[in-house]
């Protein structure tokens, strides 16, 4: 019986008498092995930037939007058009439902921001003091926009990190004025950075009085009482979907609507979270699934070198079965092979797959995010790859004749 | 009381197609512990066949062989290897060295799959090269080793786990005559040990050595010959 030690010895010694062969085998293994940890990488980091997007934000939060959910055939015809939502449906929220933070109306507008000779193409929101409640936003230079501002239609601006360094770089931008659609507004502060979203700087923004926005800046748009949209900030994460249902029946009741025809959406931010997690989820799961071929790829190419070796060492598979080595001797040795092989190119693909997931991740400006299974699986999976293709090749060397192998040149 | 290799009627066959072929057609004798024997006869007159079952590399197709009490026919794969690594030592006309491993670790081999731990395997393998004069070329590889010298750790492989029966198919046909003596002598040196030593050989000098002669011819024994008792 021989010792498992000396099994162990007997499969290394073979794999280092040829290193460039036993490198070139585990290679596919490796490469297998690396794509799937840095695609996992990946996609987990994508998942936690799509999260901290959407809590950034705000938190509990639901945003009122005009016109029809968007149904699985796509959008439903916006019924009452896209001015739906008024400063009243604002107000009634406020009044009729319970358990909320904050209603903030605001006004879409955006424009072409001029100042020191430089100029800036930004998004301006028309917001009131509670907006900066609701998306739980602060001020890092200045001060927020006040009740007064918005009753007395102030000409005062918020600016973005992005827009205050690029229209007032080296230079506090509080208390500067810049001319915006044709008038002068005063700068008053300078909004704390919420970070590069995946698609959309956040900080690319400028928040004005709603009614400023509203009279001077969103043109057009601006007239009559509609807003772009409302966002409703619950007490707590679990009056969510009570916040939801009371919105809901406030605006049906306010639109004379009955759910089929509504014509405004609520959305809430919990779920979209979840819905992108799932996407996310299913995009790393469907990468992860194409690195896994390659990892398939690589086990066959270890099937194929091992019975290649097998071929080449009957006679020595001959020679220690007359020695004494009984079947499961040789069948353990030649599967220990190619469990070490693929086992070996598995941790060489594990540290390339981290090593690749932290660059790409640092390019993309991407979270790195390493789950602590992810060696576990590496080797697992490796292992796994190891013991299946490697497990032909070896019953075919255990089940030799050791005559026919002895007799072989 | 039977002798260590007892066999009655043996038979071998191998189906060659449409044709079968008698390998061993009826084969008995009787070899005592500690004999010297050689196998003599023409090509396929079924030498080796007879050796590999007597080794346990192959099982007989009919009659009895029993071995130190073993039935050869009635074993299984893992009874065989067992019966082969502490009964039988092997010599092959190509010495059949593992290329790679040291002298040292080729006749390690056969403690290996013994089960002998590692200290002991050593001591004894080095004990067994300095007993075939090989003290001074342990660390050597095969290919660093003559003819001569590579049969000689084939040899010491052979004796690792204390075998009944040493077993040598043309163990000096690829060897010069000067160096195949050598190696004749060596064998004679064991067997006055107590090994049983079986030859198979085409050459008559090597056969005169012996102590029985074996003749075959077609599968059959058709001379049995003890020599006359040494002065
Ligand atoms: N695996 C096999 N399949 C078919 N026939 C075989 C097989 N092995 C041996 N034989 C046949 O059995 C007969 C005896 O072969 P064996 O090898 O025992 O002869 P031998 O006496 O050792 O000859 P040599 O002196 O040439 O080595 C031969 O006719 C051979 O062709
Ligand atoms: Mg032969």
């Amino acid at each position: 019986m021989i010792r498992s030690t000396d099994l162990v010895g007997a499969a290394m010694r073979a794999l280092r008498a040829n290193p460039m062969r036993s490198a070139l085998t585990a290679l596919g293994v490796i490469i297998g092995v690396a794509s799937v940890v840095a695609m996992v990488a990946l996609g987990s980091g994508a998942q936690a930037r799509v999260e901290a997007n959407i809590q950034s934000l705000g938190s509990n939060l639901l945003i009122v939007v005009p016109g029809a959910q968007r149904g699985a055939g796509g959008v439903r015809g916006a019924a009452g058009g896209w001015d739906s939502l008024t400063l009243g449906d604002a107000e009634a929220i406020e009044r009729d439902v319970a358990n909320i933070a904050a209603v903030a109306p605001v006004q879409n507008a955006g424009g072409q921001m001029i100042a020191n000779g430089l100029n800036w193409n930004t998004r301006v929101l028309g917001v009131t003091p509670h907006y900066f409640i609701a998306r739980d936003l602060a001020v890092e230079n200045g001060r927020p926009i006040e009740d007064a501002d918005v009753s007395q239609a102030r000409r005062v601006i918020l600016l973005g990190p992005t827009v205050a360094q690029n229209l007032f770089p080296n230079m506090d931008p509080v208390g500067q004025t810049l001319r915006l659609n044709g008038g002068a507004y005063e700068v008053i502060g300078v909004l704390e950075s919420k970070g590069q979203s995946g698609f959309q700087d956040q900080d690319d923004i400028a928040l004005a009085p709603l009614t400023t926005v509203k009279r001077r800046i969103a043109g057009r748009r601006g007239r009559g009482d509609s807003i772009s949209q409302i966002s409703v900030k619950a007490v707590s994460e679990d009056l969510i979907p009570i916040v939801e249902a009371d919105v809901t029946d406030v605006l049906r009741q306010r639109h004379r609507t009955d759910g089929d025809d509504d014509d405004f959406t609520v959305q809430n931010l919990a779920s979209i979270t979840d819905a992108m997690k799932e996407t996310t989820q299913t995009f790393t799961l469907l990468l992860a699934a194409i690195a896994g071929v390659s990892l398939l790829v690589g086990g066959i190419g270890i099937m194929n070198i091992m019975l290649v070796s097998v071929t080449e060492r009957t006679r020595e598979i001959g020679l220690r079965k007359a020695l004494g080595a009984r079947r499961s001797d040789i069948l353990n040795q030649f599967g220990l092979e190619a469990i070490a092989l693929s086992v070996a190119g598995g941790a060489a693909g594990l540290l390339i797959g981290v090593l690749g997931a932290w660059g790409i991740t640092s390019a993309m400006g991407l979270p790195l995010v390493l789950s602590a299974e992810t060696p576990i699986y590496a080797m697992l999976f490796s292992g796994l790859v190891g013991v299946t293709f490697g497990a032909y090749p070896a019953w075919r060397a255990a089940r030799l004749d050791p005559i026919e192998a002895l007799r072989r040149e | 009381m039977p002798g260590l290799i007892a066999a009655s009627a043996l038979v071998k066959l191998y189906a060659m197609g449409e044709e079968t072929v008698h390998a061993l057609d009826g084969v008995s004798f009787d070899i005592e512990r500690g004999g010297y024997v050689a196998i003599v006869g023409p090509s396929g007159s079924g030498k080796s066949t007879l050796m590999n079952l007597i080794g346990g590399l192959d099982t007989p197709t009919g009659g009895r062989l029993h071995i130190d009490g073993h039935d050869i026919g009635a074993m299984d794969d893992s009874d065989l290897a067992v019966f082969r690594n502490r009964t039988i030592g092997f010599v092959f006309q190509s010495f059949n060295l593992l290329p790679r491993l040291t002298a040292l670790e080729n006749v390690e081999l056969p403690l290996i799959y013994g089960g002998v731990e590692s200290r002991r395997r050593k001591e004894r393998a080095i004990a067994l090269l300095r007993r075939v004069g090989l003290g001074e070329r342990l660390a050597h590889k095969p290919t660093q080793l003559s003819g001569g010298q590579q049969q000689r750790v084939a040899i010491a492989r052979a004796l690792a786990c204390e075998p009944q029966i040493l077993l040598a198919d043309e163990p000096t046909g690829a060897l010069d005559t000067h160096t195949g003596r050598e190696i004749l002598a060596l064998f004679k040196e064991l067997n006055q040990e107590g090994v049983c030593v079986v030859i198979v050989t085409h050459d008559s000098e090597v056969a005169a050595q012996t102590a029985r002669i074996i003749e075959m011819r077609d599968g059959k024994i058709v001379r049995d010959q003890h020599a006359p008792a040494p002065a």
